[in-house]
């Protein structure tokens, strides 16, 4: 296991609202499930008792301390979908997987699970694969499910992990650079000034990532100036971070949309605007 | 000082009281289970049921959670605080039938039988062991995990835990586990290990299983490899 996660996904989340709950998110997202030594480790780094941690994990149904599959398949038992069949619909992806409720297939492809209502009852019996909602689910529709996912046609709504690429609003160069990849992908350069000092700072474009690389870490919680590399012009805009208040910069995805990033250093606020406003469409 | 009255007797008490000790200073007996002196009050069992208010809009609290109100009417043996707690008794004795101290509950009120179908748990989820070991051993190797059927007691991953200190206090203040031998009646004890800070269950492989009041414990779960 790659040493550095588990810390850098708590300094992450260092002092933000509901901590535990996050970090086990976070983590979760980052293995699939939930190693035993990622917990033990996240004790340590939290200073949160295992104890409390296990509690937690174990409380949701969310959290999987087991290894899952590549893709996850949710058949709703809930009262409604029971009535309107969903056993059946159980059953044949029990036949067709050729595991039981809570197992992984032996080629780590698909795990299953029953829940216990999705919220979704009027439209029973309810299948859910990697967050995508299958409603009034016959029993011969689900080895098309299967195929599907197995040839990926369903792209996984819920994977919020997607790389951007962004332009300076000002002098619209691309503030992409392949040269420092982080996350696997080219980052995002900007020139950062604390206190009479600037240097590069590299953001991760993955979206729902919040690693960022500089040289000289500035204190904990600073606020910072962030700057366009190319043109020099201060990227701050109008809107101020939904987590702590601070200003947050502005960089232009395409068509318009942005993405705001908080000035704050390690705050974990970014928002992505998707609208196309007139003024910035180009 | 907090002024409220309890079957019809004003008492003062301090600000952060609780029904239950309010109760009990007057000398007005009311059953607990989960409740321990030394140990945060927790609601877990609902023994300790009593009834405040008036009228309609009278209901029934758990006394070692509730804090003293000014004015509060508290009944500590109503007709119908009596037949919840008979209920309460009934339950217990259907989830864990072998412990010495609800059975001696049971018939301090007069319960011989219950209606519910018959089980024999280990652990009825007081949660005394937990608090005992985070807040008098400051240990916290223990805790709840899961939810609903499958809540549990034990250590994280069920195995030896790392800050058990093996001081047997949860095995001390269980309700359960004090089937066979306990030595909180020191004259019927069979080894006095508990009281020792040798922990008792370490030594079990030189007792049968006979000797050993819980199976499974919680120390001896921390125990094993
Ligand atoms: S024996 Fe271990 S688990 Fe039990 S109270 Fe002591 S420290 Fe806690
Ligand atoms: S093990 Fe004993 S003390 Fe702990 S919750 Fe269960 S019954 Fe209560
Ligand atoms: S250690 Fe000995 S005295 Fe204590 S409960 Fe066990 S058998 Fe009884
Ligand atoms: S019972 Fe299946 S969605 Fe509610
Ligand atoms: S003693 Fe009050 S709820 Fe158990």
């Amino acid at each position: 296991m790659d040493d550095r996660t588990v810390e850098t996904i708590v300094a992450e989340h260092h002092g933000s609202l509901g901590g535990m709950l996050s970090i086990l998110t976070a983590i979760q997202s980052e293995y699939g499930y939930l190693p035993e030594d990622a917990l033990r480790r996240m004790a340590a780094a939290t200073g949160e008792s295992l104890t409390d941690i296990y509690a937690v994990v174990t409380f949701y149904k969310a959290f999987s301390l087991k290894p899952r599959g590549k893709h996850l398949v949710s058949v709703c038992l809930g009262t409604a979908c029971h009535v309107r069949g969903a056993p059946k619909i159980a059953e044949e992806f029990i036949g067709q997987l050729g595991i039981a409720s809570g197992e992984t297939t032996p080629d780590k492809e698909f795990t299953l699970e029953t829940v216990n209502c999705l919220g979704a009852c009027a439209l029973g019996p309810i299948v859910v694969v990697d967050g995508r909602y299958y409603s009034n689910v016959r029993k011969n529709q689900v080895a098309e499910i299967l195929k599907r996912t197995r040839e990926g046609l369903d792209q996984p709504r819920e994977n919020r992990r997607f790389p951007l690429s962004v332009r300076c609003p000002h002098c619209r160069q691309s503030l992409m650079d392949a040269a420092h990849p982080i996350d696997n992908v080219p980052s995002i350069r900007l020139t950062m000034s604390w206190d009479g000092d600037s240097q590069p700072l590299y953001l991760s474009s993955l979206h729902g990532s919040l690693r960022s690389v500089c040289e000289r870490e500035t204190p904990a919680h600073s606020i910072t100036v962030l700057a366009c590399p190319m043109c020099g012009q201060d990227l701050v805009g109008d809107s101020r971070c939904s987590e702590c208040g601070a200003d947050m910069a502005r960089m232009t995805i395409d068509k318009g949309a942005t993405l705001m990033v908080c000035t704050r250093r390690g705050c974990a606020g970014r928002r992505l605007n998707l609208e196309t406003t007139p003024a910035e469409a180009d | 000082m907090i002024t409220l009255t309890i079957n019809g007797l004003d008492v003062s008490v301090e600000k952060g009281t609780t029904v239950l000790e309010a109760a009990q200073f007057l000398g007005f007996p009311i059953p607990t289970l989960c409740h321990m002196e030394g140990l945060t009050p927790y609601g877990a069992c609902r023994l300790c049921v009593v009834e405040i208010g008036e009228g309609p809009g009278a209901k029934l609290v758990s006394s070692c959670t509730y804090p003293a109100e000014p004015g509060l009417k508290v009944r500590t043996a109503s007709l119908r605080v009596m037949r919840a707690r008979k209920m309460i008794l009934e339950l217990l004795l259907a989830s864990c039938p072998q412990s010495k101290e609800i059975q001696d509950l049971a018939s301090k009120h007069e319960i011989t039988q219950q209606r519910f179908r018959q089980e024999y748990s280990d652990c009825i989820l007081c949660g005394r062991c937990v608090r005992m070991c985070e807040e008098q051993m400051m240990a916290k190797a223990i805790g709840f995990r899961g939810r609903g059927e499958k809540r549990s007691i034990g250590t994280p991953f069920d195995v030896p835990s790392e800050v058990c200190r093996q001081c047997g206090g949860c095995i001390y203040v269980c309700p359960a586990c004090s089937l066979r031998c306990t030595y909180t009646q020191p004259e019927k004890a069979i080894c006095g290990g508990c009281a020792n800070l040798s922990p008792p269950c370490l030594q079990k492989d030189s007792f049968d299983d006979m000797m050993c009041y819980m199976d499974p414990c919680v120390a001896c779960e921390i125990k094993k490899p």
